[in-house]
């Protein structure tokens, strides 16, 4: 196949997600012929996709069976609502029938649809118990940040239950996205147009610096592939096994030493200094390959 | 805070510390010892809060699984602006914060624990995804205020006019505030009125949690939620 390198962040939905499995592995579950809209878009007389801003299916990749949704950051900012939440909540469901190697979940989302509020809110909700009861069941649930639009509010949340998150350098995850804090609590405490600064609090680096990502990524389709490849296998040959009382109690103990060592920090300058990175021009130059190695991580 | 205590358990029924924001403690519900943690004063959830929330979850897992005794229940007093925005909050990733007390959550519901959701003031967005919505079941008091965003904000945002927000919101429970619309969208399971007897109906709201999601359903019988019970099946079916 094709090595020819294709960007992750500017690439659609649909392009990702068929570059990112075996070729022509792609099956796609309700289809946009089928027209399932959003009746709450239409009402307000706002424009529909006719997969309403979601693709999913199955697919395999490196071999492996797979069930994987992509959501379009350019379509109402991958917002969720009511049928968007459905299709990823009802492949969540499949996934305890067909039983795949792993549910991937291309992230490329702001959160709530805010046109169908409610219904998104309570989407996100259900998608997150069906995260969770998914991977108790064995089936990890990876998360792909990469998008234009990052992973934010809910869909910020439901990264972070799944059991592995792979993140690009332009990737972004956060709960409240810059643009929200700047417009409600002042320029000075946020502002979203200094975008070293959004990328020194949200990006992808600083992301993996911290732990709150599993694996950093180049921004490059074939990358999110190797990288997923790759975790594919490992829990083909061990299952994965859901967090219990232990490891929920140290995840407790290390999410309250973070939030201590940090109390004061509100600049990732100072993460990327307790990661052991000296100069933070030089985080931010660093090919994806040093700074990983810097982590400590074999590469 | 006594004034709801007593009339949610009783008085002399619940041992309820006050600690800034949050409220953690025991009661006791038909004879039953239940488990509190709330948030009060419109709590905006940052990580210290979350920490404290999950660290409470997971204290009543672990003691009930050193013991012969059934799971006690957990009951959540509701109480949220929504997330803390700010730019130090979002750098310790908050979101992650908010996923371990949901994975906190789950596994209180796979060791037995029932767990009851009450709303006794506001329940917003971010906040309430992390606090209250992963419950079995969630109740409403009267004066509960339940929404992701006022009209105002959203008009300005979605740059439709408050005016037909307003009519909209008439015919549609999808977008505008109100426990009211999150109940005919399932997300509520009962609506506590002020001449109830809410001891009685907190006892009810125990007996009648299910460990399945059954959102979507009731979303549907309620005709409120017409769409997601349908797609979700569609897709789990294909």
């Amino acid at each position: 196949m094709s090595t020819k390198q294709i960007n992750y962040f500017e690439a659609s939905a649909r392009t990702r997600l068929e570059a990112l499995v075996d070729p022509d592995s792609f099956a796609e579950i309700c289809p946009p012929h089928l027209r399932y809209t959003s009746p709450h878009l239409t009402r307000l007389n706002a424009p529909v996709a006719f997969d309403d801003g979601v693709i999913v299916g199955r697919a395999s990749l490196a071999g492996h069976r797979v069930l994987v949704a992509s959501q379009e950051g350019k379509f109402n900012g991958g917002a969720v609502g009511e049928v968007h939440g459905a299709k990823l909540r009802g492949l969540m469901e499949r996934a305890l029938i067909d039983r795949p190697v792993a549910v991937l979940l291309l992230v490329d989302s702001g959160g709530v649809r805010l046109h169908e509020a409610n219904a998104g809110l309570i989407a996100i909700s259900e998608l997150m118990r069906a995260v969770l009861r998914t991977q108790v069941a064995g089936i990890p649930v990876f998360a792909l940040i990469g998008g234009s639009c990052g992973a934010f509010g809910g869909m910020g949340i439901v990264s972070r239950l799944c059991a592995e998150v792979i993140i690009s350098e332009q990737g972004r995850l956060g709960l409240s996205g810059p643009e929200v804090i700047e417009t409600v609590k002042g320029v000075e405490e946020f502002d979203s147009r200094d975008r070293a600064m959004v990328w020194r609090i949200t990006g992808g680096k600083v992301r993996r610096a911290l732990g709150e990502a599993t694996h950093l990524v180049d921004d490059d389709v074939h990358a999110f592939r190797s990288m997923t490849a790759q975790l594919l296998d490992a829990y083909a040959a061990e299952q994965l096994k859901s967090a219990g009382l232990a490891e929920l109690t140290e995840r407790q103990q290390l999410l309250a030493v973070r939030a201590k060592k940090y109390a004061e920090t509100r600049d990732g300058r100072i993460i990327f200094q307790e990661s052991g990175f000296k100069e933070l021009e030089d985080v931010a130059l660093m090919p994806i390959d040093d700074f990983n190695r810097q982590l400590g991580e074999a590469v | 805070m006594n004034i709801l205590f007593n009339r949610l358990f009783g008085a002399e029924q619940h041992n309820i510390a006050i600690d800034g924001d949050f409220l953690g403690g025991y009661a006791t519900v038909d004879g039953i010892e239940v488990a509190i943690i709330g948030t009060r004063n419109k709590a905006a959830i940052n990580a210290s809060i979350s920490l404290k929330v999950a660290e409470a979850i997971l204290t009543v897992i672990s003691e009930d699984a050193e013991t012969s005794r059934l799971p006690r229940p957990i009951i959540f007093l509701v109480d949220t602006q929504g997330q803390e925005l700010s730019r130090h909050e979002e750098l310790l990733g908050l979101n992650g914060y908010f996923a371990h007390v949901a994975q906190c959550c789950e596994l209180a519901r796979i060791h037995g624990h029932r767990m009851i959701s009450v709303i006794h003031g506001e329940a917003v967005s971010g906040g309430f995804l992390a606090f209250g919505l992963m419950a079995d079941r969630v109740c409403a008091l009267p004066e509960a205020q339940v929404r992701v965003m006022d009209l105002r904000a959203m008009a300005k945002v979605t740059k439709i006019p408050y005016e037909k927000l307003l009519v909209l919101a008439e015919e549609s429970p999808v977008f505008a505030p109100g426990a009211e619309n999150y109940w005919r969208m399932g997300a509520i399971h009962d609506l506590w009125s002020e001449t109830d007897d809410w001891k009685c109906c907190l006892i009810a709201a125990l007996a009648q949690t299910e460990n399945e999601d059954c959102r979507a359903r009731l979303g549907l019988e309620r005709s409120g939620r017409e769409l997601a019970a349908q797609i979700a099946a569609l897709v789990a079916a294909a």
